[in-house]
Protein backbone atom coordinates (compact mmCIF):
# COMPACT_ATOMS: atom_id res chain seq x y z
CA UNK A 1 0.00 0.00 0.00
CA UNK A 2 1.74 3.18 -0.81
CA UNK A 3 2.00 5.82 1.71
CA UNK A 4 -0.66 8.66 1.64
CA UNK A 5 -3.10 6.51 -0.68
CA UNK A 6 -6.74 6.74 0.75
CA UNK A 7 -6.78 3.05 2.26
CA UNK A 8 -3.38 3.96 3.82
CA UNK A 9 -4.69 7.41 5.36
CA UNK A 10 -7.97 5.63 6.93
CA UNK A 11 -5.51 2.43 8.12
CA UNK A 12 -3.62 5.25 9.54
CA UNK A 13 -6.45 6.59 11.43
CA UNK A 14 -8.06 3.41 12.60
CA UNK A 15 -4.91 2.16 13.43
CA UNK A 16 -3.55 5.14 15.99
CA UNK A 17 -7.00 5.51 17.13
CA UNK A 18 -6.72 1.98 18.31
CA UNK A 19 -3.61 2.00 19.82
CA UNK A 20 -4.31 5.18 21.40
CA UNK A 21 -7.31 3.29 22.90
CA UNK A 22 -4.60 0.53 24.04
CA UNK A 23 -2.59 3.12 25.23
CA UNK A 24 -5.27 4.65 28.14
CA UNK A 25 -7.21 0.95 28.26
CA UNK A 26 -7.85 2.07 31.94
CA UNK A 27 -10.27 4.73 30.17
CA UNK A 28 -11.64 2.06 28.11
CA UNK A 29 -13.12 0.39 30.53
CA UNK A 30 -14.79 2.90 32.25
CA UNK A 31 -17.83 2.27 30.41
CA UNK A 32 -17.76 -1.51 31.26
CA UNK A 33 -17.41 -0.79 34.60
CA UNK A 34 -20.35 1.46 34.32
CA UNK A 35 -22.48 -1.02 32.90
CA UNK A 36 -21.76 -3.84 35.30
CA UNK A 37 -22.75 -1.32 38.28
CA UNK A 38 -26.06 -0.41 36.99
CA UNK A 39 -27.40 -3.67 36.24
CA UNK A 40 -25.77 -4.60 39.77
CA UNK A 41 -27.86 -2.32 41.10
CA UNK A 42 -31.10 -2.56 39.42
CA UNK A 43 -32.30 -5.89 41.86
CA UNK A 44 -31.57 -3.87 44.91
CA UNK A 45 -33.76 -0.94 43.96
CA UNK A 46 -36.80 -2.52 42.88
CA UNK A 47 -36.48 -6.27 44.60
CA UNK A 48 -35.26 -9.34 43.63
CA UNK A 49 -38.49 -10.09 42.39
CA UNK A 50 -37.39 -12.73 39.80
CA UNK A 51 -40.22 -12.72 37.00
CA UNK A 52 -40.27 -8.65 37.25
CA UNK A 53 -36.68 -8.86 37.03
CA UNK A 54 -36.44 -10.78 33.93
CA UNK A 55 -39.64 -8.94 32.60
CA UNK A 56 -37.40 -5.33 32.43
CA UNK A 57 -33.89 -7.06 31.77
CA UNK A 58 -33.89 -6.68 28.24
CA UNK A 59 -34.64 -3.22 28.56
CA UNK A 60 -32.31 -2.69 31.48
CA UNK A 61 -29.36 -3.81 29.28
CA UNK A 62 -30.63 -2.55 26.16
CA UNK A 63 -30.56 1.40 27.85
CA UNK A 64 -27.18 0.51 30.06
CA UNK A 65 -25.06 -0.29 27.30
CA UNK A 66 -26.80 2.67 24.88
CA UNK A 67 -25.94 5.44 28.04
CA UNK A 68 -22.36 3.36 28.56
CA UNK A 69 -21.68 4.59 25.14
CA UNK A 70 -21.97 8.33 25.53
CA UNK A 71 -19.28 8.44 28.50
CA UNK A 72 -16.29 7.90 25.75
CA UNK A 73 -18.03 9.86 22.99
CA UNK A 74 -17.79 13.35 24.21
CA UNK A 75 -13.69 12.85 23.67
CA UNK A 76 -14.56 11.66 20.16
CA UNK A 77 -12.89 15.00 18.65
CA UNK A 78 -12.17 17.09 21.39
CA UNK A 79 -8.90 14.79 22.43
CA UNK A 80 -7.97 15.86 18.74
CA UNK A 81 -9.28 19.68 18.79
CA UNK A 82 -7.20 20.05 21.52
CA UNK A 83 -3.89 18.71 20.67
CA UNK A 84 -3.78 20.22 17.13
CA UNK A 85 -4.52 16.37 15.32
CA UNK A 86 -7.66 17.18 13.95
CA UNK A 87 -6.05 20.61 12.07
CA UNK A 88 -3.75 17.98 10.80
CA UNK A 89 -7.07 15.71 9.87
CA UNK A 90 -8.72 18.42 8.21
CA UNK A 91 -5.35 19.45 6.17
CA UNK A 92 -4.65 15.82 4.47
CA UNK A 93 -5.46 15.17 0.88
CA UNK A 94 -7.98 12.76 1.75
CA UNK A 95 -11.34 12.84 1.85
CA UNK A 96 -12.67 14.26 5.48
CA UNK A 97 -15.67 12.07 5.47
CA UNK A 98 -13.85 8.22 4.94
CA UNK A 99 -11.26 10.00 7.97
CA UNK A 100 -14.29 10.98 9.74
CA UNK A 101 -15.98 7.35 9.15
CA UNK A 102 -12.76 5.29 10.45
CA UNK A 103 -12.72 7.46 13.51
CA UNK A 104 -16.16 6.82 14.49
CA UNK A 105 -15.62 3.04 13.24
CA UNK A 106 -12.37 2.95 15.64
CA UNK A 107 -14.90 4.34 18.62
CA UNK A 108 -17.47 1.70 17.69
CA UNK A 109 -14.88 -1.06 18.30
CA UNK A 110 -12.98 0.71 21.40
CA UNK A 111 -16.20 0.94 22.92
CA UNK A 112 -19.54 -0.94 21.92
CA UNK A 113 -18.10 -4.15 20.99
CA UNK A 114 -17.24 -4.57 24.46
CA UNK A 115 -20.25 -3.90 26.14
CA UNK A 116 -21.43 -5.88 23.02
CA UNK A 117 -19.15 -8.73 24.50
CA UNK A 118 -20.67 -8.02 27.85
CA UNK A 119 -24.03 -8.30 27.65
CA UNK A 120 -24.84 -11.16 27.37
CA UNK A 121 -23.68 -11.39 31.15
CA UNK A 122 -25.06 -8.46 32.53
CA UNK A 123 -28.75 -10.05 30.75
CA UNK A 124 -27.61 -13.19 32.74
CA UNK A 125 -27.60 -10.83 35.85
CA UNK A 126 -31.24 -10.08 35.23
CA UNK A 127 -32.47 -13.00 34.58
CA UNK A 128 -33.76 -13.08 30.67
CA UNK A 129 -35.43 -15.58 29.63
CA UNK A 130 -33.93 -17.97 27.47
CA UNK A 131 -34.92 -17.19 23.88
CA UNK A 132 -34.40 -13.74 24.01
CA UNK A 133 -30.59 -13.76 24.24
CA UNK A 134 -30.04 -14.14 20.46
CA UNK A 135 -32.30 -11.48 19.35
CA UNK A 136 -31.14 -8.75 22.37
CA UNK A 137 -27.49 -9.09 20.81
CA UNK A 138 -28.76 -8.63 17.67
CA UNK A 139 -30.83 -5.76 18.78
CA UNK A 140 -27.47 -4.27 20.49
CA UNK A 141 -25.48 -5.11 17.26
CA UNK A 142 -27.92 -2.73 15.22
CA UNK A 143 -28.46 0.00 17.81
CA UNK A 144 -24.48 0.40 19.21
CA UNK A 145 -23.22 1.90 15.79
CA UNK A 146 -26.55 3.80 15.47
CA UNK A 147 -25.55 5.80 19.14
CA UNK A 148 -22.23 5.42 17.34
CA UNK A 149 -23.08 7.79 14.40
CA UNK A 150 -25.33 10.00 15.90
CA UNK A 151 -22.66 10.70 18.34
CA UNK A 152 -20.13 11.76 16.29
CA UNK A 153 -22.32 13.91 14.45
CA UNK A 154 -23.31 16.03 17.44
CA UNK A 155 -20.13 15.95 18.66
CA UNK A 156 -18.67 16.88 16.05
CA UNK A 157 -20.86 19.91 15.80
CA UNK A 158 -20.22 20.83 19.69
CA UNK A 159 -16.66 20.13 19.78
CA UNK A 160 -15.80 23.60 20.24
CA UNK A 161 -18.32 24.49 22.70
CA UNK A 162 -16.98 24.44 26.28
CA UNK A 163 -18.76 21.52 28.73
CA UNK A 164 -20.79 20.56 26.03
CA UNK A 165 -21.42 16.66 27.25
CA UNK A 166 -25.00 18.05 28.84
CA UNK A 167 -25.90 19.82 25.37
CA UNK A 168 -24.69 16.81 24.15
CA UNK A 169 -26.66 14.54 26.27
CA UNK A 170 -29.65 16.80 25.73
CA UNK A 171 -29.34 16.51 21.57
CA UNK A 172 -28.67 12.53 21.41
CA UNK A 173 -32.13 11.91 23.89
CA UNK A 174 -34.30 12.68 20.56
CA UNK A 175 -32.12 10.37 18.37
CA UNK A 176 -31.65 8.10 20.93
CA UNK A 177 -35.62 7.56 21.25
CA UNK A 178 -36.98 5.70 18.35
CA UNK A 179 -33.49 3.34 18.55
CA UNK A 180 -34.37 2.15 22.11
CA UNK A 181 -38.23 2.00 21.00
CA UNK A 182 -37.33 -0.89 17.94
CA UNK A 183 -35.08 -2.36 19.65
CA UNK A 184 -36.70 -3.04 22.94
CA UNK A 185 -39.83 -3.89 20.82
CA UNK A 186 -37.86 -6.93 19.03
CA UNK A 187 -36.71 -8.25 21.84
CA UNK A 188 -40.41 -7.63 23.51
CA UNK A 189 -41.98 -9.54 20.41
CA UNK A 190 -39.34 -12.49 20.47
CA UNK A 191 -39.76 -12.81 24.27
CA UNK A 192 -43.67 -13.24 23.69
CA UNK A 193 -42.91 -15.61 20.64
CA UNK A 194 -44.06 -13.06 18.19
CA UNK A 195 -42.37 -12.41 14.84
CA UNK A 196 -39.26 -10.04 15.85
CA UNK A 197 -37.33 -9.26 12.39
CA UNK A 198 -39.47 -6.20 11.42
CA UNK A 199 -38.25 -3.68 14.11
CA UNK A 200 -34.54 -5.04 13.55
CA UNK A 201 -35.28 -4.36 10.02
CA UNK A 202 -36.46 -0.94 10.39
CA UNK A 203 -33.15 -0.33 12.87
CA UNK A 204 -31.02 -1.55 9.50
CA UNK A 205 -32.35 0.40 7.46
CA UNK A 206 -31.95 3.43 9.59
CA UNK A 207 -28.28 2.07 10.06
CA UNK A 208 -28.13 2.01 6.09
CA UNK A 209 -28.94 5.59 6.22
CA UNK A 210 -26.85 6.51 8.90
CA UNK A 211 -23.57 5.13 7.80
CA UNK A 212 -23.83 7.00 4.66
CA UNK A 213 -24.80 10.46 5.83
CA UNK A 214 -23.70 10.64 8.98
CA UNK A 215 -19.52 10.80 8.25
CA UNK A 216 -20.54 13.16 5.64
CA UNK A 217 -22.07 15.20 8.49
CA UNK A 218 -19.85 14.64 10.52
CA UNK A 219 -16.88 16.02 8.35
CA UNK A 220 -19.00 19.17 7.63
CA UNK A 221 -19.22 19.97 11.27
CA UNK A 222 -15.65 19.52 11.69
CA UNK A 223 -14.53 22.43 8.99
CA UNK A 224 -17.26 24.73 10.35
CA UNK A 225 -16.42 24.25 14.21
CA UNK A 226 -12.73 24.78 13.42
CA UNK A 227 -13.76 27.53 10.77
CA UNK A 228 -14.31 29.97 13.83
CA UNK B 1 18.78 31.62 -3.00
CA UNK B 2 18.48 35.29 -4.52
CA UNK B 3 17.62 34.45 -8.10
CA UNK B 4 14.07 33.05 -6.37
CA UNK B 5 12.35 36.24 -8.09
CA UNK B 6 12.68 34.56 -11.25
CA UNK B 7 10.71 31.42 -10.09
CA UNK B 8 7.17 31.05 -10.91
CA UNK B 9 4.75 32.77 -7.97
CA UNK B 10 3.16 29.62 -5.73
CA UNK B 11 1.22 31.07 -3.75
CA UNK B 12 -0.50 34.74 -4.56
CA UNK B 13 -2.68 36.74 -2.20
CA UNK B 14 -4.71 39.42 -3.69
CA UNK B 15 -6.37 42.32 -1.02
CA UNK B 16 -6.70 39.84 1.51
CA UNK B 17 -8.65 40.36 4.42
CA UNK B 18 -10.01 38.24 7.16
CA UNK B 19 -12.77 40.38 9.76
CA UNK B 20 -13.85 38.80 12.70
CA UNK B 21 -17.18 39.94 14.11
CA UNK B 22 -17.10 42.73 12.64
CA UNK B 23 -13.65 43.76 13.50
CA UNK B 24 -10.48 43.41 10.85
CA UNK B 25 -7.61 40.81 11.95
CA UNK B 26 -5.61 41.20 9.27
CA UNK B 27 -5.34 42.76 5.72
CA UNK B 28 -6.06 43.68 3.00
CA UNK B 29 -2.97 41.94 1.93
CA UNK B 30 -1.33 41.69 -1.19
CA UNK B 31 2.11 39.28 -1.59
CA UNK B 32 3.23 36.85 -3.43
CA UNK B 33 5.43 33.97 -2.81
CA UNK B 34 7.78 32.35 -5.86
CA UNK B 35 8.88 28.65 -5.53
CA UNK B 36 12.25 28.44 -3.59
CA UNK B 37 11.54 31.51 -1.29
CA UNK B 38 10.89 31.82 2.43
CA UNK B 39 8.83 34.86 3.45
CA UNK B 40 9.08 36.12 7.19
CA UNK B 41 5.84 37.15 8.20
CA UNK B 42 6.59 39.61 11.29
CA UNK B 43 4.23 40.96 13.81
CA UNK B 44 3.17 41.62 17.09
CA UNK B 45 1.04 39.47 19.58
CA UNK B 46 -2.37 39.58 18.56
CA UNK B 47 -1.35 41.02 15.11
CA UNK B 48 -2.93 38.02 12.84
CA UNK B 49 0.20 35.96 12.32
CA UNK B 50 -1.66 32.62 13.40
CA UNK B 51 -4.99 33.68 10.87
CA UNK B 52 -3.01 34.42 8.32
CA UNK B 53 -1.56 31.10 7.56
CA UNK B 54 -4.70 29.25 8.66
CA UNK B 55 -6.55 31.33 5.77
CA UNK B 56 -3.43 30.28 3.87
CA UNK B 57 -4.27 26.60 4.98
CA UNK B 58 -7.90 26.99 3.79
CA UNK B 59 -9.37 25.90 7.82
CA UNK B 60 -10.08 29.82 7.78
CA UNK B 61 -12.17 31.52 5.24
CA UNK B 62 -10.95 34.86 4.21
CA UNK B 63 -13.53 37.63 4.60
CA UNK B 64 -12.01 39.34 1.11
CA UNK B 65 -9.85 39.39 -1.95
CA UNK B 66 -8.38 36.37 -3.41
CA UNK B 67 -5.92 33.26 -3.03
CA UNK B 68 -4.21 32.01 -5.50
CA UNK B 69 -2.11 28.81 -5.71
CA UNK B 70 -0.04 27.61 -8.58
CA UNK B 71 -1.91 30.82 -10.69
CA UNK B 72 -5.30 29.18 -10.04
CA UNK B 73 -7.65 30.03 -7.32
CA UNK B 74 -6.85 28.32 -4.26
CA UNK B 75 -9.39 25.67 -3.50
CA UNK B 76 -9.27 23.02 -0.38
CA UNK B 77 -8.59 20.38 -3.92
CA UNK B 78 -6.24 21.90 -5.37
CA UNK B 79 -4.37 22.79 -2.00
CA UNK B 80 -4.75 19.36 -0.86
CA UNK B 81 -1.24 18.01 -0.56
CA UNK B 82 0.61 20.35 -1.37
CA UNK B 83 0.45 22.90 1.85
CA UNK B 84 1.74 21.98 5.24
CA UNK B 85 0.74 23.25 8.66
CA UNK B 86 2.91 23.23 11.74
CA UNK B 87 0.77 25.38 14.15
CA UNK B 88 1.09 26.18 17.74
CA UNK B 89 -1.00 22.71 18.56
CA UNK B 90 1.57 20.38 17.25
CA UNK B 91 -0.82 17.68 16.45
CA UNK B 92 1.51 15.76 18.82
CA UNK B 93 -0.66 12.66 20.38
CA UNK B 94 1.28 12.32 23.80
CA UNK B 95 0.29 8.62 24.58
CA UNK B 96 2.31 7.69 21.40
CA UNK B 97 6.01 7.84 20.50
CA UNK B 98 7.25 10.55 18.43
CA UNK B 99 7.96 7.49 15.98
CA UNK B 100 4.32 6.37 15.79
CA UNK B 101 3.22 10.22 15.49
CA UNK B 102 5.50 10.61 12.46
CA UNK B 103 3.83 7.20 10.42
CA UNK B 104 0.47 8.10 11.23
CA UNK B 105 1.58 11.24 9.69
CA UNK B 106 3.30 9.74 6.68
CA UNK B 107 0.02 7.60 6.23
CA UNK B 108 -2.25 10.93 6.31
CA UNK B 109 -0.12 13.34 3.89
CA UNK B 110 1.74 10.40 2.35
CA UNK B 111 5.75 10.00 2.35
CA UNK B 112 8.43 12.00 0.44
CA UNK B 113 11.01 9.12 -1.96
CA UNK B 114 13.26 7.87 0.13
CA UNK B 115 12.33 9.43 3.52
CA UNK B 116 12.41 7.11 6.40
CA UNK B 117 10.34 7.91 9.79
CA UNK B 118 13.44 6.88 12.05
CA UNK B 119 16.08 8.73 9.63
CA UNK B 120 13.84 11.77 10.12
CA UNK B 121 13.88 11.65 13.83
CA UNK B 122 17.39 11.19 14.05
CA UNK B 123 18.01 14.19 12.09
CA UNK B 124 16.07 16.46 13.99
CA UNK B 125 18.32 15.56 16.92
CA UNK B 126 15.73 12.65 18.33
CA UNK B 127 17.64 9.66 18.30
CA UNK B 128 17.42 7.39 21.36
CA UNK B 129 14.16 9.07 21.96
CA UNK B 130 11.98 7.46 19.00
CA UNK B 131 9.88 5.12 21.45
CA UNK B 132 9.49 7.44 24.48
CA UNK B 133 5.85 8.32 24.80
CA UNK B 134 5.43 12.02 23.25
CA UNK B 135 4.14 12.98 27.19
CA UNK B 136 7.68 12.67 28.64
CA UNK B 137 9.72 14.80 25.76
CA UNK B 138 10.50 18.68 27.15
CA UNK B 139 8.88 21.31 25.19
CA UNK B 140 11.49 21.63 22.97
CA UNK B 141 11.96 18.00 22.21
CA UNK B 142 8.05 17.57 21.01
CA UNK B 143 8.85 21.03 18.98
CA UNK B 144 11.80 18.45 17.30
CA UNK B 145 9.02 15.43 17.35
CA UNK B 146 6.80 17.51 14.85
CA UNK B 147 9.49 19.23 12.79
CA UNK B 148 10.40 16.06 11.93
CA UNK B 149 7.21 16.04 9.95
CA UNK B 150 8.75 18.51 7.41
CA UNK B 151 11.45 15.76 6.76
CA UNK B 152 8.51 12.87 5.47
CA UNK B 153 5.78 14.83 4.04
CA UNK B 154 6.23 15.95 0.59
CA UNK B 155 4.64 19.41 0.69
CA UNK B 156 5.51 22.60 -1.82
CA UNK B 157 4.24 25.17 0.70
CA UNK B 158 5.53 25.26 4.13
CA UNK B 159 3.53 27.48 7.22
CA UNK B 160 4.78 27.69 9.93
CA UNK B 161 3.79 29.72 13.06
CA UNK B 162 6.44 30.38 15.31
CA UNK B 163 8.89 27.37 14.51
CA UNK B 164 11.67 28.67 17.08
CA UNK B 165 9.12 28.66 19.72
CA UNK B 166 11.22 26.54 22.73
CA UNK B 167 13.81 25.72 21.39
CA UNK B 168 17.47 26.37 21.61
CA UNK B 169 20.19 27.77 19.44
CA UNK B 170 20.94 24.92 18.11
CA UNK B 171 17.10 23.58 17.43
CA UNK B 172 16.92 27.39 15.46
CA UNK B 173 19.84 26.35 13.46
CA UNK B 174 18.19 23.06 13.11
CA UNK B 175 15.06 25.29 11.23
CA UNK B 176 17.40 26.92 9.28
CA UNK B 177 18.79 24.28 7.98
CA UNK B 178 15.69 22.12 7.06
CA UNK B 179 14.14 25.90 5.79
CA UNK B 180 17.53 26.26 3.35
CA UNK B 181 17.11 22.61 2.30
CA UNK B 182 13.68 23.02 1.12
CA UNK B 183 14.04 26.55 -0.74
CA UNK B 184 16.63 24.91 -2.50
CA UNK B 185 14.57 22.29 -4.17
CA UNK B 186 11.95 24.56 -4.85
CA UNK B 187 9.66 24.83 -2.01
CA UNK B 188 8.23 27.60 -0.46
CA UNK B 189 8.05 28.92 3.19
CA UNK B 190 5.84 31.47 4.92
CA UNK B 191 7.39 31.79 8.96
CA UNK B 192 5.94 33.46 11.66
CA UNK B 193 7.97 34.92 14.26
CA UNK B 194 7.36 38.41 16.63
CA UNK B 195 11.11 39.01 15.64
CA UNK B 196 14.82 38.23 17.46
CA UNK B 197 15.39 35.41 15.56
CA UNK B 198 18.21 35.03 12.78
CA UNK B 199 15.86 34.04 10.22
CA UNK B 200 18.05 32.23 7.58
CA UNK B 201 21.03 33.77 6.46
CA UNK B 202 20.68 36.91 4.04
CA UNK B 203 17.66 39.06 4.46
CA UNK B 204 14.71 37.78 3.25
CA UNK B 205 11.63 39.23 2.42
CA UNK B 206 9.11 40.14 4.89
CA UNK B 207 5.25 40.60 5.53
CA UNK B 208 4.81 42.80 8.20
CA UNK B 209 1.25 42.52 10.40
CA UNK B 210 0.24 45.28 12.73
CA UNK B 211 -2.43 44.74 15.37
CA UNK B 212 -5.52 46.56 14.12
Amino acid sequence: MTPGSTAAACLAVLRRDLLLAWRRRGDAALPLLYAIIVTALFPFAIGPEAALLSRIAAGVVLVTVLLAMLISLDSLFRADLEDGSLEQLLLAPQSLTLLAAMKILAHWLTTALPLLLLSPLLAAMLGLPQGAYGVLFLALAVSTPLISLFGAVLTSLTVDTRRSGMLLALMLLPLMVPVVIFAAGAVAAAAQGLPWAAPLAFLGAMLALAVVLAPLACGAALRIALDA
Amino acid sequence: MNDYAANPILLEARALTFTRQDERVFGPLDFAVHRGEAVLVEGDNGSGKTTLLRVLASLLQASAGELRLYDAPLTRAAAAGEILLLGHHLGLKADLTPLENLRYVAGLFGQRRGADASQALASVGLAGFEHEPVRRLSAGQRKRAALARLLIVPAALWLLDEPYANLDREGIALVNRLLERHVHTGGSALVTSHGTVDFLAGSPRRIELRAA
